[in-house]
């Protein structure tokens, strides 16, 4: 057993909690929080004047390398990389080497996860088998070996009649389809946003109405077969106006978006950088600030780190033979603080983004501030500096889309079930 | 170090003025500003005599290697490379790299890693990817000529195609310059685009809208479907080459149908102004973008000449480069 933790003269935010006091962690529970608790003895005391406590990030989108592409991503550099970014847990795509299209593998995943000892996995079953987008893979039996929802990854579910028979049949095990929304005949060999940056570079566009294009057919799908729609990386204005009114019309559709979509534009891309080659592609500024908007005004579920580990070699490429695909592990929260410190985010809606609703979209009981939760914790200080500079990150995967850039808000520490991981 | 240049060459040889072209690389011509497009264009002029007193340079980049690394095949732009860095006195390497292999860039930083190591001075690089130039000057220490890379920009072509307009109307700004055809998929037509709306040109460009590039009117210049309206007043007017994969990839239905509305024939022509001159960047679909008729009409065409001056662009262009090279030396 772990000694108690008490952390004192904190704030403590969490959904609905949002205090200036102390949180003492017994047996990897919160035992109990409040403005002034007593010391119990024995118990290790941190004081972290000015810094803020928050549940451990959920993150409900990240590609891991394995298996099949431990060049990239081990799941053990993945768990260092999230503990430094305060993750404790994390749902991985299931679109690798093999695909997670089969029970062994989904409780492989889970237990690779719990060896970590500062990581759970919350493995995505695949929708199609091998993630080919053919034949629907076993979803019922991945269900029962643990899979939270189901997805094909960075790989569209294409036709219309599939996408309408994987909502059907996931919907009777009570699971969700998390969609990449990208209609792959207008996407196929794109390799930026459609526009006069696009244009001026000589490279294949893919337009904005290729993500709304889908995301229009697949709330009729989900209102057609009432199954669980969820949009993953969402990056246009146009589609966010469409799950505005899907929502307000009382359907079952959910959506995240991931730091480049609000924090980037094509600009990033500037003279080939292949770094900032992602999929969706960065999208123009008026799509950047309709992010922002869905973000603040509830339409967006959660913020997502939509980390995909490339190696350097994945990346020396001309431009649109690169690999997309940016890290992200390690700059999930510092980004997302950045628009908390300008002012777009309150920062208690900032972290419900980050734990509580992704939490409850996966169907887990963690990301909370509660007496009797699971003591998953991040520690951190809101106004430390720092810079973000690849081949100095924590873990494997260095191709961050942020290189260079100088951020406020530093992770002093992170605790799984009580247990100090980072820090 | 090369003496200068012997008593009798041009002016501009001789002239130890500012030099307005100060980068290491030519990669696009986007982004130069009027003093160096103008000095280049002077500096190609003198080329231009030069060449034609049949004089030539041969000790100006003596010891230099260039290298022609050519990711595409190219015979044309690539002999003019050749023979532009042999009439100044450069030991010229051509390489081929086949673009069968699976991985391209693979070939791209181990073709990189192998030019450091045999000290290229000046690399000339055609590749089918965007950026791939941009790509290798960040990892070889050879000044690196963009020689057309994918559908981003061929700047050489650009200068020759001004030079020629230059020669031909006596100046560039002011003229009404349409570009015709598959701009979508040209590079041809992006370079000419910046160089030409720099130097204060009114540009058009002219085709179906399935080959026109998304938002290119931000670029400056204004759209048209219609060839007539396009070429109506024009004082050049610039062809490109179609090719035949945009019909299998379904971007036009036919040949027949892309000649009937933006082929160049003798009628067509009739809409720009009398004097107007037709400009191609070679090689040549007769038939399918131009009629041979107004293709070999030796008042109109131009495209004989722009093969000329592509030599004398590229003399200017390795002298420039060099020149950086020359200075630190002496």
């Amino acid at each position: 057993m772990n000694p108690d933790t008490l952390f004192s003269g904190v704030r403590i935010v969490g959904t609905g909690v949002d205090v200036l006091g102390d949180l003492l962690v017994h047996d990897g529970l919160i035992a109990d929080f409040g403005p002034s608790l007593g010391r119990p003895d024995g118990a290790t005391v941190i004081e972290a004047d000015g810094a803020i406590l928050c549940p451990g990030l959920v993150d409900m989108r990240a590609a891991l390398g394995e298996p099949g592409f431990e060049y990239r991503e081990t799941i053990a550099s993945a768990a260092v990389a999230a503990a430094a970014g305060g993750i404790t847990t994390l749902a991985a795509l299931p679109d690798t080497q093999p695909a997670i299209d089969d029970p062994a593998l989904v409780q492989l995943l889970r237990t690779k996860g719990d060896e970590t000892g500062s990581l759970t996995i919350l493995p995505y079953g695949a929708v199609t088998r091998g993630c080919r987008g053919e034949e629907l893979a076993e979803i019922g039996l991945l269900r029962e070996a643990g899979a939270v929802a189901f997805t094909d990854g960075s790989r569209t579910i294409g036709p219309a009649r599939l996408m309408r028979l994987a909502l059907s049949y996931a919907h009777g095990f009570g699971a969700r389809i998390v969609q990449h929304p990208e209609e792959p005949s207008l996407a196929t060999g794109g390799a930026a946003t459609e526009s006069e940056q696009a244009t001026r570079l000589g490279l294949p566009g893919i337009p904005a109405a290729a993500e709304a294009i889908i995301v229009a057919r697949d709330i009729r799908l989900a209102e057609l077969t009432g199954g669980a729609v969820h949009f993953a990386h969402v990056s246009t204005g146009e589609a966010l106006a469409l799950i505005r009114s899907a929502k307000a019309a009382g359907l079952t559709v959910t959506c995240d978006t991931a730091p480049p979509y609000f924090d980037l534009n094509e600009t990033s891309i500037g003279d080939f950088r292949t770094y900032a080659k992602l999929s969706p592609p960065l999208r123009k500024e008026h799509d950047r600030k309709a992010v922002i908007a869905a973000l603040a005004d509830g339409t967006i579920d959660a913020i997502a780190s939509d980390h995909q580990p490339r190696d350097a070699d994945d990346k020396r490429l001309p431009f649109a033979l690169a690999s997309a695909g940016g890290s992200g592990l390690a700059t999930l929260l510092a980004i997302t603080l950045a628009h908390v410190h300008n002012g777009s985010l309150p920062l208690p809606s900032a972290i419900d983004l980050l734990t509580a609703r992704p939490a409850s979209l996966l169907g887990i009981q963690t990301g909370r501030i509660a007496k009797g939760a699971v003591a998953d914790l991040c520690l951190f200080d809101p106004d430390r500096i720092w810079k973000v500079e690849s081949g100095k990150l924590p873990g494997k995967a260095q191709n961050t889309p942020f290189d260079g850039r100088a951020l406020e808000g530093v992770v002093l520490g992170t605790w799984k079930r009580g247990k100090r991981v980072f820090g | 170090m090369p003496k200068m240049p012997p008593v009798d060459a041009p002016r501009m040889l001789r002239q130890r003025g500012p030099v307005f072209y100060r980068q290491k690389h030519l990669l696009a011509i986007e982004g130069l500003e009027p003093p160096a497009i103008s000095q280049l264009l002077d500096l190609s002029e003198s080329y231009v005599l030069l060449n034609r007193s049949g004089k030539t340079q041969r000790d100006l980049l003596r010891g230099r290697t260039l290298i022609n690394l050519f990711f595409e095949d190219s015979t044309r732009t690539r002999t003019s490379f050749e023979l532009a860095g042999k009439r100044l006195g450069a030991d010229v390497i051509n390489m081929s790299v086949s673009t069968s292999s699976v991985n391209k860039g693979e070939t791209l930083i181990d073709t990189a890693a192998t030019l450091n190591a045999m000290h290229c001075d000046l690399l000339v690089v055609r590749h089918d990817q965007s950026g791939a130039p941009n790509l290798l000057s960040r990892i070889v220490d050879a000044a690196v000529i963009n020689a057309g890379d994918g559908t981003h920009e061929h700047p050489t072509q650009a200068l020759l195609d001004a030079l020629t307009i230059k020669r031909r109307k006596g100046r560039i700004a002011g003229l009404i310059v349409a570009i015709c055809g598959d701009v979508a998929h040209s590079r041809v037509a992006r370079s000419n685009i910046h160089l030409l709306t720099t130097m204060g040109c009114q540009v058009r460009v002219i085709g179906p809208p399935t080959l026109i590039p998304a938002e290119v009117a931000d670029l400056g210049v204004t759209v048209f479907h219609d060839m007539a309206r396009g070429l109506a007043g024009a004082d050049v007017v610039m062809m490109l080459r179609l090719q035949r994969e945009r019909m299998s990839r379904g971007q036009i239905p036919s040949a027949r149908e892309y000649f009937r509305f933006y082929g160049l024939d003798a009628e067509k022509l009739t809409q720009a102004k009398s004097d107007a001159i037709v400009m191609h960047p070679g090689p040549m679909n007769r038939g399918v973008e131009i009629d041979s008729e107004v293709a070999d009409d030796p008042l109109r065409s131009v495209i004989k000449e722009q093969v000329e001056m592509g030599v004398a662009v590229r003399m200017a262009v390795l002298d420039m480069l060099s020149r950086g090279h020359r200075r630190n030396e002496s």
